[in-house]
């Protein structure tokens, strides 16, 4: 609770700072501070203790899960601002209010994350998307970034409405928008609650780009600025999981045996297409939007096997995939030349930058000693409890996986640069945030209890 | 305590040289100096440090998933241990005097690797075991790309993504298990307590035996090796093939024999046709080749079938004489290895055709080449002989109906091997000199040294091998107390 207020708080300061700061990084140092601040919140909430006391009438509840997934998305934010702050000057003039636009889309994230009543959920969802749709255009002059905006924008409202047509529903089922579980035989049994079951698990499967339903995820992450693209991939995509999972591990825990069918088909398809197509990509920004498909296929088996282990799973999932995400969104924003073969001979001339990359793309294809692969090692553990065929189609998909994260490993440290002047250059103190990162992402992967713990005590 | 030095002296050593630039000179110094120290901590406990407090160390890791940093040294670990270290002090003195581009990081990168394949003999927790089994890849990955051949980008990550998908499908099998055993841990010990049907442990038996057999490798998932080991560096595939493949042959014998023994046996005659046929098959196929690495190559190929086939013969003299032949395969081929590299590196080619009458002008050099040579092809009075003798006897008493097709078939091997082998050697060192070959060639004092050694070991084996099977002989007696059949059927 408390982040959830000072953050949209914080975001009116922001969009006012404007009026009174001119120097671009007092601003970015007072979003980092903000942020700090609000981490800390965050984590004195973990404690136990609250800045107000507010009754909130059971529309809001914020459990350790809620709070541990809060604090990694914060944490990823942090890390997120650090590295692309700057490159986020250069999408177009507003600085100021693109800081405050995710300070905005901060709330709605906590309001996911510890929503009790379908109403918040929805009113989050919406408090995420429109400014999302905002910063998805905002390099205006860029014919793609208008494209991918409308685009989203058209999908996503229609999203929206199989959304609040599934809430609808569910009121007329049950009476009331808490998501809690109803005993109620005439309600567990009934149509209404069928169909609103449905309707939420196809407008959540939107919201995280699960195919069948991923077809704007390509070119809204392509079209949109770079800067953006990692935001929306990687934090945004993680904090929808977690409202995903909670809903149908409290709201529809009984029906279960109704929607996990479903899922696993769900899961297998989106493996399938994610994977499969991120091969054939040319553009790595476009890779990664497959890639984002095929991680979201992984993080699809929290929901699918409910179980202390992919709830755990999806808390490494969370932190590691951010983070690894993010950083390499941050290098690729430098780059003048978003193929592959831009990447060639990184390792010569920034070899900090490319051993962090490398770490992070050795974590996405789930190798040991990176948060990675516990992160995939949890979720393959909690999908055998009931299905093996299914765990048995993931291994395999993470192995195609490496068909296309290595491609960048082998440009950066296999192949050279034809051309040296086109090599990208980082601000000065880039390679060692990076490295940090990096450092983080294997941390996770070798002492992921200091993480975990949080749930517990 | 021993088992966490070997580990961390190499891990240390590498870090050392990623994060220090030195000239090669200083480099393979170093490295030798870690190698050394390597060495001389698996001397040491050969002959003082050989309490169980020594030999076994454990910490909890990982507690939420049920898996500890547990490290055991048993028979077969000190077995692959000194292997593992005189392989490393054997190459990097061989390596003393030469140049590398980057030469830190490549050496960095090999002691990284032997970090891994360490772990790998050692740990006796599954989810460890894996960890290290891929800690081990990931260097001979980046070595085998950076420093290869033209062809090494697309052949070295083929053989990535081979490893790598044998050892996922190892991964479901190891949770698998973990989900089964009584305290949800990932322990050796407790795995072993599980009671298993014949028909999860036929699919068990799978899900492992493809990752030990792409790494080996066996016939039919050998397509990666031949390409590999002639793109690497010629160091890197000494390591290759002289370390790393072993991992393949533990993973037989610590996990996939005891945890699945009836399996193993059901499957074993599909498993032993496989080994016969890859042996007659690499041993054709190294009659055919030109290049002297590719030769080699296959040559390994045939070796590794054998070895293969001796672990399925289930009994206790094909278990001695198969942890024997780890040991002995290692040190000849690693010899073959280093001899490929010279004559490459002095005469500018490793075509075997346009060789020719070596002997005439550099004869220290062919004798040396003509015993590691002959050791390859298991001549008596060689350490070799008494590993395959072992193995042979030991397929001749296997369980299976069909033991005298595979003592057969894999005696073909040898008397192929036999052909290949001298078939080289006459095309290399006898014959007419040739423009090439004209200069002699002058072998460096390391260099003399290192394979003096690698003689020595031989032929002192190949007369005494006895320190060598007591040092196994309980390991070995209990696998086959394990997987010994007719009890199993008793009792079952």
């Amino acid at each position: 609770m408390n982040a959830l207020l000072v953050s949209a708080i914080l975001g009116v300061l922001l969009m006012l700072s404007s009026v009174f700061i001119k120097n671009k990084s007092y601003i970015h140092t007072l979003a980092l501070a903000g942020l700090a601040g609000l981490f800390m919140l965050n984590l004195a909430e973990l404690n136990g203790w609250l800045l107000f006391e507010i009754d909130l009438k059971g529309m809001l509840r914020f459990d350790r899960y809620a709070l541990v997934m809060n604090a990694i998305m914060l944490a990823s934010l942090f890390f997120y601002l650090l590295l692309s702050g700057r490159a986020m000057e250069k999408v177009g003039p507003h600085y100021a209010d693109y800081l405050a636009l995710l300070f905005f889309i901060c709330a709605g994230l906590f309001m996911v994350t510890g929503y009790a009543s379908l109403l918040i959920l929805f009113l989050g969802i919406e408090v995420i998307s429109i400014p999302l749709y905002i910063l998805t255009g905002s390099d205006k002059r860029n014919l793609k970034s208008n494209e991918a905006a409308l685009k989203y924008f058209l999908l996503g409202s229609f999203s929206t409405g199989l959304l609040l047509l599934g809430i609808a529903f569910f009121y007329g089922a049950r009476g009331n928008f808490s998501a809690t579980v109803s005993v109620d035989p005439t309600v567990v049994g009934s149509s209404l609650q069928l169909a609103s079951l449905l309707l939420l698990l196809f407008a959540m499967s939107f919201k995280v780009s699960v195919a069948p339903f991923h077809f704007w995820t390509p070119d809204v992450y392509d079209g949109a600025p770079t800067v953006f693209t990692s935001f929306m991939a990687t934090i945004v995509k993680v904090a929808l999981f977690a409202a995903f999972v909670r809903l149908f591990e409290d709201t529809f825990s009984l029906q279960f045996s109704i929607w996990q069918p479903w899922v696993a088909g769900f899961v297998v398809l989106t493996l399938l297409i994610g994977n499969l197509t991120a091969v054939f990509q040319q553009s790595v920004k476009r890779m990664l939007a497959y890639s984002s498909i095929a991680q979201a296929g992984f993080m699809l088996l929290a929901v699918y096997a409910i179980n202390g282990d992919s709830k755990e799973g999806l808390l490494l999932y969370a932190a590691s995939y951010s983070l690894a995400t993010i950083g390499i969104f941050a290098v690729l924003s430098h780059l003048q030349d978003y193929t592959f073969d831009g990447f060639n001979g990184l390792a010569k001339k920034q070899p900090v930058v490319a051993a962090s990359l490398a770490i992070f793309f050795l974590s996405l294809a789930g190798i040991p000693l990176t948060g990675g692969f516990l992160a995939k090692l949890f979720m393959i553990k909690a999908a055998l409890a009931y299905q093996p065929w299914l765990a048995i189609v993931a291994v395999i998909m993470a192995v195609v996986s490496v068909f296309y994260y290595f491609r960048v490993i082998q440009a950066m440290y296999f192949r050279s640069a034809d051309d040296q002047e086109m090599m990208p250059e980082f601000p000065k103190s880039f390679p060692i945030l990076l490295l940090v990162t990096a450092l983080l992402v294997v941390l996770l992967g070798i002492f992921p209890e200091t993480l975990l713990g949080l749930l517990y005590f | 305590m021993v088992v966490l030095l070997l580990l961390l002296i190499p891990l240390i050593g590498a870090c050392f040289l990623f994060l220090y630039k030195g000239d090669y000179r200083f480099a393979s110094n170093a490295a030798l100096r870690v190698s050394l120290a390597s060495l001389l901590v698996m001397g040491a406990r050969l002959f003082y440090w050989n309490t169980p407090e020594m030999l076994t160390f454990s910490v909890p890791w990982l507690t939420s998933l049920g898996s500890s940093f547990s490290l055991r040294m048993d028979g077969l670990g000190t077995m692959l241990s000194i292997l593992t270290t005189a392989s490393y002090f054997l190459l990097f003195w061989y390596l003393k005097d030469r140049s590398i581009e980057r030469p830190a990081t490549f050496f960095a990168w090999l002691l990284l690797a032997q970090v891994g394949m360490l772990g790998v003999f050692l740990a006796i927790d599954s989810l460890l075991f894996y960890f290290f089994w891929e800690l081990a890849l990931i260097p001979m990955y980046f070595l085998a790309s950076q420093w290869g051949g033209v062809r090494r980008i697309p052949v070295t990550f083929k053989f990535f993504i081979y490893t790598f998908l044998g050892s996922v499908f190892m991964l479901i099998g190891i949770l698998y298990l973990q989900s089964k055993t009584a305290d949800h841990s990932f322990a050796l010990e407790s795995i072993k307590k599980i009671r298993l049907s014949s028909d999860q442990q036929s699919w068990l038996f799978w899900l492992f035996f493809i990752a030990f057999a792409i790494k080996l490798p066996v016939f039919p998932f050998h397509t990666w090796q031949p390409d590999t080991y002639e793109e690497s560096p010629t160091p890197v595939t000494a390591i290759l093939s002289a370390v790393m493949v072993k991992m393949g042959i533990l993973g037989l014998l610590r996990w996939l024999l005891p945890l699945f023994p009836i399996a193993s046996y059901m499957w074993g005659d599909v498993v032993m046709s496989m080994a016969v046929v890859g042996i007659v098959y690499a041993s054709f196929l190294a009659m055919q080749q030109t290049d002297l690495k590719r030769l080699v190559a296959y040559s390994s190929i045939a070796h590794i079938g054998l070895m293969t086939a001796g672990a399925f013969a289930l009994n206790n003299m094909a278990y001695q004489g198969l942890q024997l032949q780890l040991f002995t395969h290692g040190i000849n081929i690693l010899g073959m290895w280093i001899l490929a590299d010279l004559i490459e590196r002095k005469m500018g080619t490793r075509k075997i055709d346009s060789l020719g009458g070596i002997a005439q002008q550099s004869p220290t050099l062919t004798i040396f080449f003509v015993i590691i040579a002959l050791a390859n092809i298991a001549l008596p009075l060689t350490n070799a002989f008494v590993g395959e003798f072992l193995l042979f006897n030991g397929i001749l008493a296997t369980p299976s109906n069909y033991y005298w097709v595979f003592a057969g078939v894999g005696g073909l091997g040898i008397i192929f091997s036999a052909v290949y082998t001298l078939k080289m050697i006459r095309a290399i060192f006898y014959g007419e000199v040739n423009a090439i070959t004209q200069k002699p060639i002058v072998l460096e004092s390391h260099e003399c040294w290192v394979l003096s050694v690698i003689v020595g070991l031989i032929l002192f084996f190949g007369i005494y091998p006895q320190p060598l099977l007591d040092m196994t002989a309980d390991f070995s007696k209990e696998l086959f107390s394990l997987t010994d059949i007719t009890s199993l059927f008793r009792k079952s």
